[in-house]
């Protein structure tokens, strides 16, 4: 891999991660941890009418998995959860604007997992 | 001229890749060219399997194959009998918990082992404590990462039927003081069983294990310059002839008939099944090649290496960055695990390999005693005598570089 990943918009959105915390009222909440390096990403979203209308994430990780994480809650936002639903590795990439090597991949999709894990559970109560 | 300068011309991979500072020793050190020839030689000149060929070849082979198993003997300070194959440490210390432990440890029981060690000397027997209804013992380490040789009494009692602690640790770089641990566990009971994991001693310190007193040793030749797929296990002769076998077939075998079998004698009772042949014959090359250099030069060099490593990320880094086991009262390998709060392992090391820097970047196998710190993961440098001071400045700078991106 380069340094190209490091970039601005990555360092960025690692020191100063946006949506960071809780959210004011309880939301529907998925935890996903990746032992091997540590990266643990939790969701907190607030789904009204089958949109993510708020959303908060909290954990550690390095900064692809933080700055994914902090990139993904600013996209989610008033999103569709069939559209959410359906992202995949490539909406990460896109979300990133990076190429990743199959191992920090891994740390790019961790958000993206606890995302959908949220959903899938919000899905199962309604 | 120093130690490395000579010696890296050895190491083929090294004109490979010029610019590539390799740091993971610990993880497996490079191979010099003695010992790839070694294994390209017993399949272009020897080619058979080895024992009971009766043909020339054959003999050949098993003749350069018991060959290694006389000098890993002399390099211990083993007999001949004590030395068992297997292809690795983390095989030889299962292959313990198969046999002995299976054999000696009952409901009721103990079975101790470190906080320092790698997961290889960690989980086997802890799964065997879980599986025998024993209980698990854990000695603790001090602020420093040393072994807390006061609580090292507390666990150890007299119903501690294996105790199992590691020679070197892989992510503090610590020797501990082994005979006195030994002896210290001995006083307590002198019928406990005590294992050493030497995985990550062999490649810096000459081992004697009549001196330290073990029953049993374990350690992988890919560490120390030999092939991958290759581990020794040395066991008190005593201990071995009571052992029962846990793998069948092949060379194990003495007699089989319908209703019953026999085996041989130790050592060849525990080597079922066709060995790593070609990497066990070169597995002599790497120790004839360490003994040629000598370990006192190896240290004298890796010495100097740590100091000028030490000094150089002080300057450049300063005090956020943490090194694992630097305070420690004992002496230390060439290796230095770090972490710097607000930096992630994981971000270094990519940042480090875009300068073709190689180190690692996780837990190590060693996530007890980072939980202990409270650390998710650290990154490690790890040295071996063919690395250079230049490339110790070299990364360095390259690694405050990377800090400076995130802290």
């Amino acid at each position: 891999m380069s340094l190209d990943i490091y970039k601005e918009i990555i360092l960025d959105h690692y020191k100063h991660p946006r949506n960071f915390g809780h959210l004011p009222r309880e939301g529907t909440v998925a935890q996903v941890n990746n032992p091997l390096c540590g990266d643990d990403i939790t969701m907190e979203l607030e789904i009204t009418n089958n949109k993510v209308v708020d959303i908060r994430f909290h954990g550690q990780g390095c900064a692809i998995a933080i700055a994914s994480a902090s990139l993904l809650t600013e996209f989610a936002k008033n999103q569709k959860l069939t559209t959410l639903t359906t992202m995949n590795k490539d909406s990460m990439l896109e979300l990133l604007s990076v190429e990743l090597s199959p191992n920090r991949l891994k740390c790019a999709l961790v958000s993206l997992e606890a995302l959908q894990k949220a959903i899938k559970t919000h899905g199962l109560h309604t | 001229m120093s130690l490395a300068t000579e010696l890296r011309k050895d190491f083929p991979i090294l004109s490979n890749y010029p610019d590539m500072v390799y740091f993971d020793s610990t993880a497996t050190s490079l191979k010099p060219r003695v010992v790839i020839d070694a294994i390209s030689h017993y399949y272009t000149h020897l080619g058979a399997n080895i024992h009971r060929g009766i043909y020339d070849l054959s003999e050949a082979a098993t003749e350069a194959f018991e060959e290694t198993r006389a000098v890993v003997a002399d390099f211990i300070n083993a007999n001949v009998n004590e030395v068992l194959f297997t292809r690795g440490t983390t095989e030889s210390i299962n292959l313990l918990i198969h046999t002995i432990g299976e054999q000696l440890v009952q409901e009721g029981d103990e079975v101790a082992t470190t906080l320092m060690e790698h997961h290889a000397n960690f989980v086997p027997w802890q799964q065997l404590a879980l599986r025998k209804k024993a209980a698990f013992k854990v000695v603790t380490v001090d602020e420093n990462a040393d072994l807390d040789m006061s609580s090292l009494k507390a666990p150890l009692q007299k119903k501690t039927k294996l105790f199992a602690c590691t020679y070197v640790s892989n992510v503090s770089g610590i020797v501990n003081p082994i005979a006195d641990i030994i002896k210290t566990v001995r006083a307590i009971n002198p019928h406990t069983i005590i294992v050493i994991d030497a995985a990550q001693a062999v490649p810096h310190i000459s081992i004697d294990v009549a001196a330290i007193d073990c029953d049993f040793l374990a350690f992988s030749a890919h560490k120390m310059c030999g092939p991958t797929g290759v581990g020794v296990l040395y066991g008190k002769k005593s201990h071995l002839q009571t052992m029962q076998p846990f793998m069948f077939g092949g060379d194990m075998i003495a007699q089989v008939a319908i209703e019953q079998s026999t085996f041989q004698e130790p050592p060849y009772r525990f080597e079922a099944g066709t060995p790593h042949i070609s990497g066990i014959i070169a597995f002599k090359e790497s120790i004839k090649y360490l003994n040629n250099i000598t370990y006192k030069a190896i240290k004298k060099h890796e010495e100097m290496l740590m100091q000028v490593l030490i000094s150089e990320l002080r300057k450049q880094c300063g005090a956020s960055l943490k090194i694992i086991g630097q305070h420690s009262v004992n002496p230390r390998v060439a290796l230095a695990a770090m972490y710097a709060e607000g930096s992630h392992p994981h971000d270094l090391a990519d940042i480090l390999n875009a300068d073709h820097i190689c180190v690692r970047a996780g837990h190590h196998c060693a996530m007890p005693l980072h939980k202990h710190f409270n650390i998710p993961a650290s990154t490690r440098a790890s040295l071996y005598f063919y690395n250079t001071e230049d490339e110790v400045q070299r990364f360095a700078a390259a690694f405050s570089k990377a800090l400076r991106m995130f802290i």
